[in-house]
């Protein structure tokens, strides 16, 4: 049995039908990648795992267990957390305050001690700035610091959602080492990204996802060699016929 | 060309239009501000009163201050989430009043007040701060949750629907008759404080109700800045839907808020009903405007400048009618006419950051 299982979600936004049967698994200790154009549905698809947005058909499972009756902080104490897209840190909030909002659904001081104590060691630039508000921190910290708070609720499943969004690429090289780090400490990563080249580097399987369907998936090796997606994604031009 | 020139035209006419518009608000305050020093110069030169005056008018505006400020921070606090203006909120303080009547009044009945003032007096706290989050939390389960994703205009035409229900509904429970809340012997004496020639007498209520505040001002604040639920109140308030995210349960924390506003709203009820004796179902509706004008002269939305908004406002319609030389009826025009310069000069209030698109 699969760790994340979406099985055939519908999403609508009213009337609009913007995940038109999407699947996706996702396998204990993998990264898993949802690759795409804007407007494909990659987003969607994580604000209906996170139980922001609820599919009208189809299920989601953790562990087999659904979780489509759960409200959204119920799905994060069951093992699901998110760094979403625009980082959405809590700017008027110290870091060490977003760190234990990371936290909330925990109650266990001393594990909450070893995690902050973990992502103080990944991300030692916001030890740091511990006491600083979030709103003035650098964009690279914001996105360390919204993984980092995603971190913190020791999650089964770690969402990103376009991590590298709006750095500069040698803080890219940054963070994708950091998440291949944290995967390596054993935490399962579905990651959503637009930088194709990058995601499919560190992603064990990925998923292509086009106007709310996916229209290909096979390993990270397969997507890279595919040439649909090398000439969509990879930016490499149609190969000329001799 | 000649288009352009035409649109350059309509351009320039609205730009002086606009500096024309400026330039006469500018002149209408500084005449307010010239025509206010001119009676304060007029008063100190009379030397109409001494400082055995100023210094009774600022206790009372530091009473009715903190009264002001106590039911401030629950506008601010629920707009600080929200984004909504809780216009029942000064029946939440009429209901705290109410209750805290029924309470003391039993009590000197019975002779307990006589005989144990100063549990009886705790009592009358607790329960005038027990009640209003009782009501406060439904009026939100049911009058504002479902409301939440609807038009902005529709939950505060609620509010005020909610704020006719709630009096209304106290008018039919115990009647129209005022209820006057007893003298309680401990508090009624003073400290008689000699100023100058003169003396001053410092009631031990007013001690009694400042006390009170300033512990239940810091109790709010540890709470806020220090506990979870006050960071989570904070996160919330910046960004419901990643607060979510976090595990935090939105709907809790929202109810929570809800909760604290309307327990120091019945703080300030009681204090209300033991400094003004008299209260009736429709006491919350002045002091509640006063406090919503308090919440938005320390910008709403921010916890200190509802505090300082509402010790300010106090200050100034107890000291300014004696300043300006004019009846103390006239306080009201005084403290309006201050919110109407305010959000001329500075809508974003005395503390307040400029409201971003979002929470404007």
């Amino acid at each position: 049995m699969a760790l994340l299982e979406v099985d055939n979600i519908h999403t609508y936004y009213g009337n609009i039908h913007a995940l038109k049967g999407i699947s996706i698994i996702v396998d204990k200790g993998e990264i898993v990648t949802l690759v795409g154009a804007n407007g494909a549905g990659k987003s969607t698809t994580l604000n209906t795992i996170c139980g922001i947005l609820k599919p009208r058909h189809g299920e989601i499972r953790l562990n087999g267990e659904s979780l489509n009756a759960l409200k959204p902080h119920e799905i994060v104490a069951k093992g699901i957390s998110q760094a979403p897209e625009g980082r959405r840190i809590f700017s008027r909030l110290t870091v060490m305050e977003n760190l234990e909002m990371g936290a909330y659904t925990r109650s266990d001081r001393h594990g909450i001690a070893q995690d902050l104590e973990r992502v103080f060691s990944i991300f030692p630039r916001l030890k740091e700035r511990a006491r600083q508000v979030g709103g003035t921190l650098s964009g690279g910290e914001q996105q360390m610091l919204a993984i980092a708070r995603a971190l913190m609720a020791r999650p089964r499943v770690l969402l990103l959602d376009e991590p590298s969004m709006g750095l500069a690429p040698i803080l890219v090289q940054e963070i994708f080492s950091i998440i291949r780090e944290i995967n390596q400490q054993g935490t399962t990563i579905l990651l959503v990204e637009q930088n194709v080249n990058m995601a499919l580097q560190i992603a064990q399987r990925g998923y292509v996802l086009e106007t709310g369907r996916v229209v290909l998936h096979g390993s990270a090796k397969e997507l890279r060699e595919n040439p649909q997606v090398r000439v969509a994604y990879l930016g490499e031009t149609q190969p000329q016929a001799r | 060309m000649a288009v352009v020139s035409q649109e350059a035209q309509v351009r320039r006419a609205a730009t002086m239009q606009l500096s024309f518009n400026r330039i006469v608000l500018w002149v209408v305050g500084l005449g307010v501000a010239v025509l206010v020093v001119w009676r304060i110069a007029g008063t100190a030169a009379q030397g109409l009163y001494g400082p055995d005056v100023w210094l009774m008018q600022t206790l009372n505006g530091l009473v009715q201050g903190s009264m002001y400020a106590l039911v401030a921070l629950g506008y601010t606090m629920v707009y600080g989430i929200l984004l909504m203006i809780n216009f029942a909120h000064g029946e939440i303080f009429m209901i705290g009043a109410m209750s805290g009547y029924f309470v003391l009044n039993g009590f000197h009945q019975s002779g307990f007040l006589a005989t144990n003032p100063v549990p009886a007096l705790l009592i009358t706290f607790l329960v005038g701060m027990g009640v209003p989050p009782i009501v406060g939390v439904l009026l939100e389960r049911i009058a504002y949750r479902p409301l939440r994703r609807a038009p902005r205009l529709v939950p505060l035409i609620c509010a005020i629907g909610a704020s006719f229900f709630l009096q209304q509904a106290v008018r039919l429970l115990f009647g129209i008759r005022t209820k006057v809340y007893p003298t309680v012997a401990v508090l009624s004496g003073a400290w008689t404080v000699s100023v100058g020639e003169r003396e001053v007498r410092i009631q031990h209520m007013s001690v009694l109700i400042i006390v009170i505040t300033i512990i239940l001002m810091v109790a709010l604040y540890l709470l806020v800045r220090k506990t979870k639920i006050g960071k989570a109140m904070r996160a919330v308030a910046e960004d419901k839907e990643a607060a979510a995210l976090m595990g935090i349960d939105v709907d809790r924390v929202i109810m929570v808020t809800f909760a604290i506003g309307a327990i120091l709203a019945g703080a300030a009820g009681v204090m209300w009903g033991l400094w003004y004796k008299q209260v009736i179902h429709t006491v919350g509706f002045i002091p509640g405007i006063k406090a919503f004008t308090s919440a938005v002269l320390g910008g709403i939305g921010n916890i200190p400048g509802a505090m300082m908004g509402g010790l300010f406002l106090g200050l100034v319609e107890a000291i300014a009618p004696t300043a300006l030389d004019i009846s103390t009826q006239l306080k009201d025009v005084i403290s309006f006419g201050l919110l109407v310069i305010v959000l001329i000069f500075r809508p974003s209030g005395i503390l307040g950051e400029v409201l971003t698109g979002k929470k404007a």
